[in-house]
């Protein structure tokens, strides 16, 4: 059995990194692969191609890869700490908090300095403080499931509003976030996206242990000598600077979250989170890349494709679980 | 050995259980009854450290556990929950591994001798067959042997076991019930169950604890028996003779 979780390992490796390349060896100008590989290590192309290769294809693809990662992640830390087969990386509100950010800056115009990724962030963090806070009073986990998507719903009224009363230009470009896009981060932004995600993936590595005493709920994990208050809180961390951060910049990037730690749990038949976490990472990081090629070859919105690949696996999760 | 020194326990207006001054023995089976929301879950749960919201003490082996640390907790006391955990893909084993969480390190990661203790563990429930089974097919009492096996790896002196025996059959009851005998001889254990089974209770049991509002008597089962607090408490004759009958 050990052999063959390597061997899994081995092979999703080599499939991520596969299609990290061959992402970038995509796009709208046809490059050849000798090109390519040059601009990459420094060789000898025209600065045009150059230009195109680094700056375009390979910052987006390490945003596909990282968005993927960070929210397949995310969404494994929050159906163990839930213990519900459905919660995302969005139950607590993330993605609410968010949109509700830039909802206020491009449909209002207020504090419109922050543009959308601050405006973004900003929203995202509040949430969290607001569940930090919250989570320290409250003993069920079930009650904060619950408030958060109370608080999402409500959040998600607001922005209804504010979509109703705004003009035609800053609706398009608010609808046009929400769809998802991976493109739009600059090699600035990838300085503040990779450090995040990291940070967020080391708190997931740290967990696994808390992870899997969950497993068995929290009661049982509190006999064994959880910390769960710290432990509580190191995830919501974790899944804010995860879900957070690729929200911010990608704009919230539906079903992946949901959908990969079922697919990572199915393919490794294990639940322990040592396996799962870095699973979860490479299946994630690499159904996001594969969704970029083909965004790419049908110039469609990202959101678009992942909800179409990833509601099959809701409904296969769904009805195996009866 | 749990020594509760005037303990009162309830929730909101409603007081359950008062002064209580009790000691339940090392290397004893103890079974807990009492009328249902009586507070034998709750008080269980407050051995456990689970609620805080008494007064007064729990002493275990005579350490106050409101000044134990949470690691130190876990070395000291196992539980099992009347919760019917199922972790899909998760091997016996594994789950019983989980156990060691005090033991291991930061990534809970096992020793030789943490894999010797699982699966000695998984032998003492008679489930070393299954170690490498999920428990999503397996049955309830099956399901319930193994996490016994995980509440048995965390190598604890006092083990509490909250009505271990309801989703079982007649059979597995009895079964189970010397299982938990043979365990508090054999490994020297404080093992404190609660339970409606009146019969199981005056037939395995060591000493029973009894949960008479709001006091709480804990006598040796054949003291118990004579003390004449059950009949009081447990006011069915057909229930009662039919019990003592089979003793």
């Amino acid at each position: 059995m050990k052999s063959r979780t390597g061997i899994l390992f081995a092979v999703l490796g080599l499939l991520t990194l596969f299609l990290f390349l061959l992402d970038i060896s995509a796009g709208a100008v046809d490059i050849p692969l000798a090109d390519v590989w040059k601009s990459l290590t420094g060789g000898d192309v025209s600065d045009t191609v150059a230009a195109i290769v680094i700056d375009i294809r390979l910052v987006k693809s390490i945003v596909a890869l990282l968005a993927g990662a960070a929210l397949s992640v995310s969404g494994l830390q929050m159906q163990t700490l839930f213990r519900n087969p459905l919660a995302g990386p969005y139950v607590l509100g993330i993605s609410s908090g968010a949109s509700l950010g830039v909802a206020l800056v491009v449909l209002a115009g207020v504090g419109s300095g922050f543009g959308i990724v601050g405006a973004a962030w900003v929203g995202a963090a509040v949430v969290l403080i607001v569940i930090a806070a919250v989570g320290q009073r409250i003993k069920d986990i079930m009650v904060i499931l619950i408030l958060g998507m109370m608080f999402s719903s409500g959040v998600g009224a607001v922005v209804q509003i504010l979509q109703y009363l705004s003009n035609e230009d800053s609706l398009k470009t608010f609808v046009i976030w929400t769809m998802g896009s991976l493109g739009d981060v600059t090699r600035q932004q990838l300085l503040i996206l990779v450090p995040s995600v990291v940070v967020g993936l080391l708190l997931a590595v740290l967990t696994v242990k808390p992870l899997n005493m969950l497993l068995l709920g929290e009661d049982y994990a509190i006999s064994m000598g959880l910390n769960i208050k710290r432990s509580r809180g190191l995830l919501f961390l974790s899944t804010t600077l995860l879900a957070g951060s690729v929200t911010a910049f990608c704009g919230p990037i539906g079903f992946i979250g949901l959908a990969m730690p079922h697919v990572t749990r199915f393919i490794f038949g294990n639940s322990d989170h040592r396996i799962l976490v870095p699973g979860t990472f490479l299946t994630g990081g690499s159904v996001l890349l594969v969704c970029d090629l083909i965004s790419k070859a049908f110039t469609l919105p990202v959101n678009a494709i992942t909800a179409l690949l990833g509601i099959p696996i809701v409904v296969w999760v769904v009805l195996r679980n009866k | 050995m749990i020594e509760l020194r005037d303990f009162s326990i309830g929730y909101g207006q409603r007081q359950l259980l008062e002064d209580v001054r009790v000691t339940i023995p090392s290397r004893n089976l103890t079974a807990l009854i009492g009328r249902n929301g009586t507070g034998k879950s709750t008080l269980l749960r407050a051995v456990a450290g689970l609620n805080r919201n008494y007064s007064g003490h729990i002493d275990i082996d005579g350490k106050d556990i409101r000044s134990v640390a949470p690691d130190e907790m876990a070395r000291m006391m196992a539980l099992v929950t009347t919760e019917r955990v199922r972790v899909a893909a998760l091997k016996c084993e594994d789950v019983v591994a989980i156990g060691r969480a005090p033991y291991t390190n930061w990534m809970g990661r096992l020793q030789e001798q943490d894999r010797e203790i699982v699966a000695e563990s998984l032998k003492a429930v008679g489930m070393e067959a299954y170690a490498r089974r999920t428990m999503d097919r397996m049955s309830d009492g099956e399901c319930q042997r193994v996490m016994i096996a995980r509440a048995l790896a965390q190598d604890t002196p006092v083990m509490l076991l909250d009505e271990p025996t309801s989703f079982l059959d007649l059979p597995n009851r009895y079964e189970l019930c010397t299982l938990l005998s043979k365990l508090a001889h054999e490994q020297g254990k404080c093992i404190l169950f609660s339970t409606h089974e009146l019969d199981i209770a005056l037939t395995l049991s060591d000493s029973i604890a009894l949960i008479d509002p709001p006091r709480l008597h804990c006598l040796p089962t054949e003291e118990m028996r004579h003390s004449g607090h059950i009949e009081r408490l447990f006011n069915n004759p057909s229930l009662w003779s039919a019990s003592l009958c089979r003793t």
